[in-house]
């Protein structure tokens, strides 16, 4: 049966997020040749509305309101539940971001709904949509589906491809009104500490340190590969724990969980928190001078040596042949 | 100040997992609190030490899940509730977020802390979603927490930034790693823990009815990930490796 889904984009420095594409393709796989309708909240993002048309919304709605400059709990999910009041959607699909971490389960609650957090597959049987989800950081799988409410879910950057960018589809893009008041968490300031931009939970490649980089600017020719590479720099727990680096950076069963294109991990050993958080990356160095390494046992291609020898000459060879 | 802890029983994050009759196997499982809970237990008893007041923790789960409450009380918490869930059918986030919400409907709050997400299911719904419940603010993935009388500032993390937020009590807040370093037990703490009211309730104690908490969503399937092969040590003078490593990303892998 056609259903009518919602798909909440995520706008980041004036950019829709590739996650907000890859839910469009999520929401046309619920939806069943229903209507998928998108929804940008913001200042002002109207200007990057069509592109939700080109990767297959048939409408974008436009909450613009200075309130929603920055995202606030409060804020969007006013916005966003006047907009289901409005259209009454039958599923919902958002990014497993932090904003979607953070304002989902809220809407769920408030809609008495379930609500699927952190998909990474979507399959159809009969008429029921089933969804695939990791647990225990990756070490295992689960298979659910929505018995009551909304088929409402979040899905995790990088699993769910995005549909092919067709810049003839043509849909509506509408202003909504939204009325925002009393907002209880105040933003006060926000400190950029991400350098380039690039987000280790949707980066296509990352390049991660461990106890090898020895010190803090052990980490200077990680961070050159990862330029060469347009990669995202992470680190072992054994790093952060060291204060080579921020905890924000670290990958593991406490930390964050990534399954980019291509995982380089530089004198990290592997213990088994990391594996849980990186080993579903489709491709995985390993870059280690301990060949006995656990690190070893699940990477693709193993360079046996030091990282401060094989770093370097990594990246010189990619500047050459990425010319 | 009225301070509350939601804890949640995990595997030890060294368990490997296995699956028996379609469900995870729990033999010679070593649990744990939630680490992400567990910065959440820490940071209350803080608290409690700067402005005063008591801390409870509260859990909803199996009867096992004691020995966790005791952990927390062994740290430093005042006192434990357990929410037995076990008649539960297919319970979820839903289920359990419905069911602090009739624990807490007749508390006064000032502060309820949790971890952000756990380490096995790993939805992150339950404190987002009982803030709401309870018609309060929530802040999530916090690293830093200062009250001044009703005033909470709070640093929390987004995807590596860091966002300063303000605002009043009562509030739910969630943990991130960064916010604190756990203490352990001590002795004495341990031997205080076992005299510390511990209280076990049932759904009929909150006026809940097992329908009325029923979970929205059902799981069908558990499996484990396809095993990786170990794959390709690559051999030779090192400026070979290096050039065979590129090229096979390239041409073999197709990942860059």
């Amino acid at each position: 049966m056609a259903k009518k889904v919602l798909v909440l984009g995520e706008v980041r420095e004036g950019e829709l997020r590739n996650v907000s594409y890859e839910a469009i393709a999520a929401a046309k796989e619920i939806s069943d040749g229903g209507e998928i309708v998108g929804l940008l909240c913001g200042e002002s993002v109207s200007g990057i509305a069509e592109n939700m048309i080109h990767y297959g919304a048939d409408r974008v709605l436009v909450a613009e309101n200075d309130q929603l400059k920055t995202y606030t709990t409060d804020g969007y999910n006013q916005a966003v539940m006047q907009v289901i009041d409005q259209e009454s959607p039958e599923g919902i699909v958002i990014g497993h971001t932090a904003m979607g971490k953070d304002l989902s389960p809220r809407i769920a609650a408030k809609l008495q709904s379930g609500l699927i957090s952190d998909i990474t597959g979507i399959e159809k049987v009969g008429e029921q949509i089933i969804y695939t989800r990791p647990i225990y950081s990756g070490k295992a799988f689960e298979k659910k589906l929505i018995t009551d409410g909304l088929l409402f879910v979040t899905i995790r950057p990088n699993n769910i491809s995005a549909l092919e960018k067709d810049e003839s589809r043509k849909g509506d893009v509408a202003k909504v009104d939204v009325t925002i008041k009393d907002i209880r968490t105040i933003v006060k300031e926000i400190v950029r500490k991400t350098t380039d931009g690039v987000d280790l939970s949707e980066a296509k490649v990352i390049v991660a340190g461990g106890r090898g980089v020895k010190t803090k600017d052990g980490f200077d020719p990680l961070n050159q590969l990862a330029d060469v590479l347009g990669a995202a720099v992470g680190a072992s727990r054994g790093a952060c724990d060291a204060d080579y680096c921020d905890y924000s950076l670290q990958i593991g069963q406490t930390g964050k969980v990534v399954t980019p294109d291509l995982y380089i991990a530089c004198g990290i050993s592997g213990a088994i928190q990391h594996l849980a958080g990186m080993s579903n990356s489709k491709i995985i160095v390993a870059i280690n001078k301990d060949p006995e390494a656990n690190i070893f046992n699940v990477a693709d291609y193993g360079i046996v040596g030091d990282l401060f020898d094989v770093v370097p000459k990594l990246t010189e060879e990619f500047k050459k042949v990425l010319v | 100040m009225n301070i509350y802890v939601i804890l949640k029983r995990t595997f030890d994050t060294e368990e490997k997992i296995a699956i028996e009759n379609g469900k995870i196997s729990e033999d010679g499982v070593e649990f744990i609190i939630n680490p992400y809970d567990e910065y959440a237990v820490e940071e209350a008893i803080k608290l409690r030490d700067d402005h005063g007041g008591e801390v409870t923790v509260v859990t909803v789960g199996e009867e096992e899940s004691d020995k966790q409450l005791r952990t927390a009380l062994a740290m430093g918490a005042d006192k434990a509730v357990l929410i037995d869930d076990e008649d539960v059918e297919d319970g979820d986030q839903y289920s359990t977020a419905k069911i602090l919400a009739a624990y807490f409907e007749d508390k006064e709050v000032d502060i309820i802390l949790g971890g952000n997400v756990a380490i096995d299911g790993a939805s992150g719904q339950v404190g987002p979603r009982l803030a709401e419940l309870l018609d309060m603010p929530h802040v999530t993935t916090i690293t830093k927490l200062e009250i001044s009388d009703r005033t909470a500032t709070i640093e929390r993390d987004v995807e590596g930034d860091l966002e300063v937020i303000e605002t009043t009590l009562p509030v739910l807040v969630t943990a991130q790693q960064g916010l604190n370093d756990p203490r352990y037990p001590s002795l004495p703490g341990i031997m205080k823990a076992k005299k510390k009211p511990l209280e076990e309730l049932e759904l009929d104690d909150l006026n809940l009815d097992e329908d009325d908490v029923e979970g929205k969503t059902r799981t069908l399937e558990i499996f484990l990930p396809p095993e990786k092969q170990a794959g390709k040590v690559l051999e030779g003078e090192l400026d070979d490796q290096v050039k065979e490593l590129v090229s096979l990303l390239r041409t073999e892998a197709k990942v860059i």
